[in-house]
């Protein structure tokens, strides 16, 4: 047997934006154990709902991360909807359906540019993030706010999409997709990034299943598991598949996001053609009292909400499991046997947020 | 030549406890865009080799101690930004139980860039301010060290 050595990771790295250690315990090149410790990110954020009204509390819960930031909001407010039984007006919810999913392509475009750029494949980042900046556009042209928004509030939603503004939309998003498919070509045919994950961290629908793993990661390995499909918001009234891949390694997780960004495309031009007429936010009485769980897909993957309340303006507790901490374990499993020039890439493949995960 | 060398500032950046909403803007200030690298500027990975520290969240009680490390660890002259209102000031974040409160509070910060989440421009002006300063640092510096010989 080879002498083990422990090569620490982190938190502060060149190729992850954020902080997360690793003790990477190594025979030689190969990595036999990683053991992760958390808490550079973690804040307390689920502690300050106690001392937060619970309208306030919508711009703490979008600020869980940046990325992910409507969904968050949206989660929050949906619990909320549901204790006060406060019915979500129609077109709120094809709004929040369109700025979800422009999310995920903003949020999966950022993800395509980090992998190339853990790759070394410099190009290609700054390819997918100039595409990225045009979503951002529409998030500007929308809201006012390029990465946290703010548009959510109990009961609907705090600023409407005028008919001049849809229609940017359903342009944009066809130009998007014109503009992705050469990028795509380069992901999904180019040698070299082929030759970098092809057969790299695969998991099989069987272990995925078993070690919980959500999103994009789950999906790629066989199994369609997508909860848009629960109907919440507008998902209910749009034509939608999930996408899978069968390989599961890397390369799938690639293919995967990719093909969710051109769905994604195509449900914000249904929802632009469908959105009804009317108010935009549900009047809010009283304060809430009961408690609730919601499960919203997010870019990551599953994420589940929990709320609490006591009758009071404070809520008693809020809970989120954030698609990352259940994607950590399978991570820790793949990287198992990998060689230590791959782990950061095999890190990104899960398309980790600690950020949530540690809120 | 020497004034030449000293215009093209390396930059590192770290995520004290931010919510990632400053971090993929500062990223986005690195691609085609924005276009940091027309003053110089190259997002490096390695404290030796950084001049400016971008750092974006409140400080935790955790990370509070990488920060002094990285910042330790950076050569001087070195000039330290606060990206958006949490490394300012702690933001919306700072009744949190593990928050200390902006970067100020673990070390000097010389530039401080509000927003939630601060915008590209804003970023870049605030980096192009540190500039100035870290010059004048240099400047300071180079003038100490003649003094000392």
């Amino acid at each position: 047997m080879a002498k083990q050595s422990i090569v620490p990771f982190g938190p502060q790295h060149p190729v992850l934006p954020e902080p997360v250690h690793l003790d990477l315990v190594l025979e030689d090149e190969v990595v036999v154990e990683a053991v992760p410790s958390i808490g550079f990110v973690h804040r307390g954020l689920e502690k300050l709902v106690e001392t937060k009204d619970f309208k306030q509390y919508v711009y703490i819960a979008e600020r869980v991360c940046g990325i992910c930031s409507f969904g968050h909001g949206m989660g929050y407010c949906q619990c909320l909807e549901k204790i006060m039984n406060i019915e979500l007006p129609p077109r709120a919810a094809y709004l929040r359906t369109i700025w979800m999913e422009l999310s995920r392509v903003h949020s999966h475009l950022l993800w395509l540019g980090l992998l190339a750029d853990a790759m070394g494949f410099e190009s290609l980042f700054m390819q997918s993030w100039r595409l990225r900046e045009k979503v951002l556009d529409l998030f500007d042209m929308t809201t006012g706010g390029r990465v946290i928004f703010s548009v959510n509030c109990v009961g609907g939603v705090l600023k409407d999409m005028d008919q001049t503004m849809l229609k940017t939309i359903a342009a944009a998003t066809r130009e998007m997709e014109k503009e992705l498919r050469p990028l795509a070509e380069t992901f999904l045919k180019d040698y070299t990034v082929g030759h970098r994950l092809r057969g790299l961290g695969v998991l099989d629908a069987e272990h995925a299943k078993l070690m919980g793993a959500v999103g994009p990661m789950l999906r790629a390995s066989g199994v369609a598991f997508d909860v848009r499909k629960l109907g919440y918001a507008a998902y209910g009234e749009l034509d939608f598949d999930p996408v899978t891949a069968s390989d599961g390694d890397s390369f799938a997780r690639c293919e995967v996001r990719i093909k969710e960004i051109f769905q994604s495309l195509d449900l914000i031009r249904q929802a632009v053609g469908k959105i009804p007429d009317g108010p935009i936010a549900a009047p809010v009485k009283g304060n809430p009292n009961g408690e609730h769980f919601m499960r919203i897909e997010q870019p990551r993957g599953e994420a589940i909400y929990y709320v609490k309340a006591n009758g009071t303006k404070f809520i008693d507790r809020f809970r989120l499991r954030t698609p990352t901490t259940s994607n950590i374990p399978p991570m820790l499993e793949m990287l198992k046997g990998c060689q230590l020039a791959d782990v950061a890439l095999l890190i990104l493949t899960i398309d980790p947020c600690i950020s949530c995960t540690e809120r | 030549m020497a004034n030449k060398l000293a215009k093209s500032p390396w930059l590192l950046h770290y995520d004290g406890s931010s919510c990632n909403g400053c971090d993929i803007e500062v990223l986005a200030c690195t691609t085609p865009l924005y276009d940091i690298e027309r003053f110089g500027i190259i997002n490096t990975g390695d404290p030796f080799q950084a001049d400016i520290l971008l750092i974006t969240g409140g400080v935790n009680h955790q990370s509070e101690s990488v920060i002094r490390q990285i910042y330790t660890q950076m050569p001087d002259p070195k000039v330290v930004v606060a990206v958006g209102i949490c490394a300012c000031t702690g933001g919306v974040f700072k009744d949190c139980y593990n928050i200390k409160g902006g970067a100020d509070t673990v070390i000097p910060v010389d530039v401080y860039v509000p927003g939630c989440a601060a915008r590209p421009q804003a970023i870049i002006d605030g980096v192009v301010k540190a500039l100035e300063i870290l010059q004048n640092k240099r400047e300071a510096y180079a003038a100490a060290r003649r003094g000392k010989a």
